[in-house]
């Protein structure tokens, strides 16, 4: 069963509390973007063996939308961490090469 | 290839059994192929089959990293159905349970094609008014399929307990021709006769790298070393996007487990299948007795091929409400397989960015039904470059906004 610690509340809640959001970071594309820019961002998620970062809400929780580091081969959690950015902060990038040395995922690697 | 005949069961009888030979054969890898098909599940195995068959290409390698028929292929709920909304699902779908109907005779394997027929049950308006109009559908579409009212849900499903509390049995889809199969045997067959017209079956051996030269595919390395090939077919469906990005490109695919359950093996009491979508549930008696259970996907991205225990909950949940009887059941076995979901729910059957790139992938939850048909179209696509059955399933389809919205059509149980 997953587990993910919520950064708000700090409730370690399992996945029945949880709604998974797939893929974290998205960059969106609209109007003005060129067709495959969109196509990308609707339909070419990112579907790692391995070291993943997605959005989830603590839904029966909190409710507040959240992101996590996880491992889609072992379902090992790295961490979670705020929605509120961009990108993944510092020190989850030094947990998950603690485990995953030279991971990279999308932009970001170790 | 000995034939397996009624001759031969008499004949190895009186010989202590001492005559049976393998199935099919294990070579070590040649150098090169002109086809090489990555992954020895029914539809990969299909693809090779219909290549020899339909187009006289046997210099073929089918290659497996794990056991042959051991990923979805062997963890399906083995149902057959063609009752999709969409033309071009109804097309290639019937395509595959017509060719399930006489698959036995044409591998001298008994494969247990089990034609009893499949009713997926309306439980909400909504869906008295769906299942209504893909009846209408299939009947335009040349798919026998018929609206069924409650009273016959009865007669053909007595153990079915109508007025549910919550979900209420309203009627039903009904699919005479649809039924089961024994999966492991669909594989085995395809092996066997792959094997047959010389094909070279090689399990126990990873991919780890997809050769390319000026946008074309000339090979693939391998734990078994590098082995070149003039066209490559990719046919692994949970994996898919792994190898994908090995080639240099991407698929619209999501990986996710699903998962299933059967019971102890009880008396005969259901002889047909059911599935009921609104509450994410479907089962069906197999020969040995036990109840099949299938249920939803998990949420989340997963490469594990195990699955979250409240879903099975769920699942069971459901059925107790529809089927009092499963209360009383011992569950004896639960697994889980790896599903590669596109953005509307149908497959991929299509060239790639990389020239004599091909891929068969996107099944989701609902391949094993298909995959006399997948083969059928993937072996036309990679021979002659075009196949009518595999177009509308072109990879492209998204960018074009050409969707065959079958998530909507189908509910999520498939």
């Amino acid at each position: 069963m997953l587990i993910l610690e919520c950064p708000y509340c700090g409730v370690r809640a399992e996945e029945t509390e949880l709604h998974g959001g797939g893929e974290a970071h998205l960059k969106r594309f609209g109007p003005g973007s060129t067709d495959d820019e969109f196509h990308d961002y609707l339909f070419m998620k990112e579907n790692p063996r391995g070291v993943h970062l997605e959005r989830w809400r603590h839904v029966n929780g909190c409710g507040k939308w959240f992101h996590a580091a996880r491992c889609t081969q072992t379902l090992e959690v790295f961490g979670t961490y705020s929605a509120q950015t961009t990108e993944p902060p510092q020190e989850i990038k030094d947990k998950i090469s603690a485990k995953r040395p030279g991971w990279t995922w999308r932009e970001f690697k170790g | 290839m000995k034939r397996y005949s009624a001759f031969a069961v008499a004949r190895e009888g009186l010989r202590y059994h001492s005559g049976w030979e393998r199935a099919w054969r294990s070579p070590e890898p040649k150098r090169h192929y002109d086809v090489i098909i990555v992954g020895a599940g029914g539809h990969g195995l299909a693809t090779a089959y219909y290549l020899g068959k339909n187009f006289g290409i046997t210099n073929v390698a089918v290659i497996e990293k794990g056991w042959l028929g051991g990923g979805n292929t062997g963890r399906n709920t083995t149902i057959i159905r063609s009752n999709y909304l969409q033309d071009p699902s109804a097309a290639i779908y019937e395509k595959a349970r017509s060719l399930y109907e006489d698959l036995s005779q044409d591998f001298n394997y008994n494969i247990m094609f089990s034609p009893r027929g499949v009713i997926m049950l309306a439980q909400t308006e909504h869906e008295v008014r769906g299942y209504k109009r893909t009846a209408h559908a299939n009947a335009l579409q040349g798919v026998s399929t018929e609206w069924i009212e409650p009273a016959r849900v009865k007669e053909l499903v007595p153990i079915i307990n109508l007025a549910g509390p919550r979900y209420p049995v309203l009627g039903g889809l009904w699919q005479e021709r649809g039924g089961t199969a024994r999966h492991d045997a669909v594989a085995w067959g395809y092996a066997r006769a792959c094997s047959d017209m010389g094909m070279d079956i090689i399990q126990q051996c990873e991919v780890t790298n997809v050769r390319t030269e000026n946008g074309r595919v000339v090979g693939v390395d391998t734990t078994k070393g590098a082995i070149d090939c003039d066209k490559l077919g990719m046919v692994v469906a949970g994996n898919c996007s792994v190898l994908s990005e090995m080639a240099g490109f991407r698929l619209p695919v999501e990986s996710v487990a699903l998962q299933a359950l059967v019971s102890e093996p009880i008396k005969p009491c259901m002889d047909v299948v059911v599935m009921a979508n609104t509450v994410h549930g479907y089962m069906s008696q197999s020969d040995k007795g036990e109840m099949v259970i299938g249920g939803g996907t998990d949420g989340y991205n997963n490469y594990t091929q195990r699955g979250s225990f409240h879903h099975i909950e769920e699942t069971v949940r459901a059925l107790v409400e529809t089927f009092p009887m499963v209360s009383r059941l011992k569950m004896l076995r639960q697994w889980g397989g790896i599903v590669d979901v596109t953005g509307d729910r149908s497959p991929l059957i299509s060239k790639t960015p990389v020239q004599n790139c091909f891929v068969n992938a996107g099944w989701g939850t609902g391949g094993f039904k298909a995959i006399p048909g997948s083969g059928w179209a993937m072996a036309e696509l990679m021979a002659t470059g075009h196949s009518n059955l595999a177009e509308e399933f072109s990879m492209m389809r998204f960018k074009e906004g050409k969707f065959i919205d079958e998530s909507v059509a189908a509910g999520v149980a498939h």
